[in-house]
Formats: structure tokens, sequence, C-alpha cells
């Protein structure tokens, strides 16, 4: 089991895949680690030997922001947002969708689980 | 998508004189704008621009995290008082 950036641990699966189970590591960041690395895309993260590792290590290290670092820099950057109240900072603050998307409907990945109103047929009429 | 690097940011010609010709004399008149969409430049620190809103001018005290926005998302152009029967969420 190697570990990389902390606490991730990817487990048997290609180096390319593996390494997308770190925060900010997707596919194609992968694969640019693994060639700067100079490790081959296919194999797998158990079978790294510690130079390898070390190697993927530095080279995260030197080029991208994951996990932590990156959590906190994009949590900076919406506080930013909020604090000079700009339109999209507020509509973080009221958890609705910031780019002009519709609300009357849908847009439940903003705003969660749907709240039923009590009467809201009634009223209508 | 984002606007071409060639052309520079937008900003309404009047207005960047305006608030040029207020840095230079070091005055801090407020000025009215109804150019939303103009880009906040580094002049502007420390000015303050009533935007309007389409209704009414709304004053924005330009601070140094805001240079690269646009005027306009200082001023919002909807008024959302809650739902009926919602009593916790208060008018804004």
């Amino acid at each position: 089991m190697a570990r990389i950036a902390g606490v991730d641990i990817p487990n048997n699966k290609r180096g390319e895949i593996a390494l997308t189970y770190i925060y900010g590591i997707g596919r194609s960041n992968a694969q640019k680690i693994l060639t700067q690395a100079g490790v081959s895309w296919e194999k797998k993260a158990q079978d790294w030997t510690d130079d390898e590792q070390n190697s993927i290590r530095t080279v995260i290290g030197d080029t991208l922001k994951v996990e932590g670092e990156l959590r906190s820099e994009t949590q900076m950057n919406i506080k930013r947002l909020m604090d000079i109240g700009t339109y999209r900072g507020i509509r973080h603050r009221i958890g609705l969708p910031l780019r002009g998307q519709t609300t009357k409907n849908n847009a439940r990945t903003r705003k969660g689980r749907k709240k039923t109103v009590a009467n809201k047929k009634m009223a209508v009429k | 998508m984002s606007r071409s690097l060639k052309k520079g940011p937008y900003i309404d010609i009047k207005l960047e004189k305006k608030v040029l010709a207020n840095v230079d004399s070091e005055k801090k008149t407020v000025i009215k704008t109804w150019s939303r969409a103009s880009m906040i430049s580094p002049d502007f620190v420390g000015q303050t621009i009533a935007v309007h809103n389409g209704n009414k001018f709304i004053p924005v005290y330009v601070t140094e995290n805001m240079v690269g926005h646009k005027l306009g998302e200082f001023a919002p152009t909807r008024l959302f008082r809650g739902h009926a029967g919602n009593k916790n969420k208060g008018s804004k």
C-alpha cells in the first residue's frame, strides 16, 4: 500500500487510476504526473518501487495543490466572494446556484433534498 | 467564455474619465453610473460609485479585493423577501 499526499492510500489499481483517489488529481493530471515521474501508466500502485513512489511524491509536491491545501484555497475563494458582497457570494450564502440557472424547479444539487411545504396546493387552489 | 485579452478590460469611457478626474483632484465625490458591465480597475480603489440596479443607485465602496469584478456584481437587481408564511427569514 502506497501512501501519497497525506492520508490517501490508493489500492491495487493501475497507477493512472490509483492517483485519482487523491483530491485534486483526475485522469489527465494522473497521467501527467506518471509521465513526469517516469512510471508506466499501466503499472499497479502496489508494484511501485520506493524510488518510483518518491519521484511521484516529488512531482506532486512541486507541481500541484492537492488535498487540504486545495480545499482551503477553494474555501478562501468562496469566502472572498461572500466578504466583498458580490452576487455570486450572496448566492453562496443562501445556497442557490450561482450561474443564472433557473430555480423554479430542480436546482437540487445546491438546494439539497426537497423540503415539502404543507398545504401549498390549498393556498394556490 | 471570457473576453479576449487583446481588447483589455471593458470600462465605460465616460466613467473612467470621471474616476480619473476624481483621483487627480483627490475628491471623493460619489459617481453615479448605469454602466454595470464595467470592470473595476485598480484606479477605482477608495472611490464610492453609485451603481444603478434598475430602480435606484446602490453606493459601492470599492476595496482592493473588488478589482477585476464588474460593478453590477455589487448591486443586486432582484429583491427576495422570503416566502409567505416563512417567518424566520427576515426582509433583506
